[in-house]
């Protein structure tokens, strides 16, 4: 049994906000994947649960006709891997969350989840970040609309109120029109593992050389971070000022799992990979 | 606190009065089907598979309440009428099964997957992939890849029993 004391369904985000409000207690329950491990290991945090699994509103995966792409917040890794409006627009994004855990798992663990608990190593945000995600929150007073790029305040901290609700992402076509991107997982095994390091490109070419370039990392610093130092034209020959530049912008630290100095090398080859990589799926040589 | 919910367990239609604090897995369980283990408990080892509307989850991070409105499968439901289904018979043809605690989750795994690539050419990378959520330490997964493999060899055979 999980050391559950209160449970609610919540069957609208107005609910599940009105139901956060009155109870300074109670965390949200989206695919439970970390939730439920929480409770399993003692932690009293999310003893008081308001459940948003039956909420349509914060499923499901859509293009506007202005060429946004929505992703619910409830949307899960498999519905992601599956769409075609992710893999036709951002499929990075799929490319991601497919390094998820294992199979169980991404049927299971939803983008919404993986963003609002903060993980400095969350498969999704890299992603999510170089395409300039934007999201979408449903509060006691306002919805309001705010930029994934710093919303991670620290390990396991995300700006989101305890009365907020995320109902979903939104990425402009701006965002992902023209660029080729790609993401890649350090890690020990190739499943089943969390991230050493993640790293995530997206590219536009101009002619020959990357007219734009976004750069991201996670585990590499106690947010996931984007490269603002690494975002400039470049070409074939100037590649390597690219592992140059992310250094400002990252910060990794020793743990049991890599020493601050291997995760540098790591950061840095990846870097000029994964702008390579990027680069090679927009159409370039490199 | 309890809820009622309804549901469909290897075919059968359920209405059950489920606590909250329940997982999946403990509610199957206590329903006698016991095929469904307990391993990691944290959902990295892939005993409790079962599939959920068609889709492999691991029951021990799945809370029992929201088995509500779904479709159930367990390795129990999978036999019809004193026969194996093809997955089971696939890995008892390939020897796939040593001491036998991974297995019932491993066939739930691979119903799912081969039901959703019947007829396609799947590499042996896919099977791999698809079964990484799933952990054996006695076979080495090799002869295990070999009955997902035949399984999609056998094209146009019927599908394997789902119990409705």
């Amino acid at each position: 049994m999980f050391a559950i004391e209160d449970y609610q369904q919540a069957e609208s985000v107005s609910q599940a906000v009105a139901l956060l409000a009155a109870d300074p207690g109670a965390r949200l329950i989206a695919g439970g994947t970390d939730v439920l491990i929480r409770l399993r290991e003692g932690h009293g945090d999310y003893a008081r649960l308001v459940d948003i699994n039956g909420i349509a509103e914060l499923r499901g995966i859509s293009l506007s006709d202005d060429g946004v792409l929505r992703i619910g917040a409830m949307s899960t890794f498999s519905e992601i891997m599956a769409s075609g409006d992710v893999r036709r627009h951002a499929p990075v994004i799929a490319e991601a969350v497919g390094t998820a855990g294992g199979p169980q798992l991404r049927n299971v663990a939803t983008i919404g989840g993986n963003v609002c608990n903060g993980a400095v190593s969350a498969d999704s945000v890299g992603a999510l970040l170089v395409h300039d995600a934007r999201l979408e929150i449903q509060g006691p007073r306002e919805r309001r609309r705010t930029p994934l790029q710093g919303f991670h305040t620290g390990p396991g901290r995300v700006a989101l109120a305890r009365d907020e609700v995320l109902v979903a992402f939104h990425i402009h076509p701006r965002d992902y029109r023209g660029f080729g991107a790609a993401y890649y997982k350090y890690a020990m095994r190739e499943a089943m593992d969390i991230a050493t390091i993640g790293c995530a490109a997206a590219v536009r070419l101009e002619g020959d050389a990357i007219g734009k370039l976004r750069l991201a990392f996670t585990v590499a610093a106690p947010t996931p971070v984007r490269c603002g130092h690494a975002d400039r034209p470049l070409t074939a020959e100037t590649l390597d000022a690219v592992a140059a530049a992310v250094a400002v912008d990252v910060q990794p630290r020793t743990s049991w799992r890599a020493r601050r100095d291997f995760r540098l090398h790591i950061i840095r080859t990846l870097a000029a990979r994964m702008t390579r990589r990027a680069a090679e799926r927009a159409g370039g040589k490199f | 606190m309890r809820k009622t919910i309804a549901c469909t367990i290897n075919g059968g239609p359920y209405t059950l009065s489920v606590d909250v604090r329940q997982s999946l897995m403990d509610m199957l369980r206590e329903l006698g089907l016991t095929s469904v283990k307990e391993g990691c408990g944290v959902g990295e080892c892939g005993a409790c598979t079962v599939l959920v509307d068609g889709r492999a989850v691991d029951s021990c991070i799945y809370l029992a309440v929201w088995a509500h409105g779904k479709t159930i499968r367990t390795a129990e439901g999978e036999a019809a009428q004193g026969r194996m289904s093809a997955v089971q018979q696939a890995y008892v043809d390939a020897g796939a099964v040593q001491c036998g605690f991974c297995t019932p989750g491993l066939i739930m795994t691979s119903t799912a997957f081969v039901e959703e690539h019947r007829g396609r050419k799947v590499s042996r990378d896919e099977i791999r992939r698809a079964h990484a959520g799933n952990l054996c330490r006695c076979t080495g997964y090799e002869t295990i890849i070999r009955a997902v493999e035949k399984c999609l060899d056998r094209e146009g055979e019927p599908p394997s029993s789902d119990g409705d």
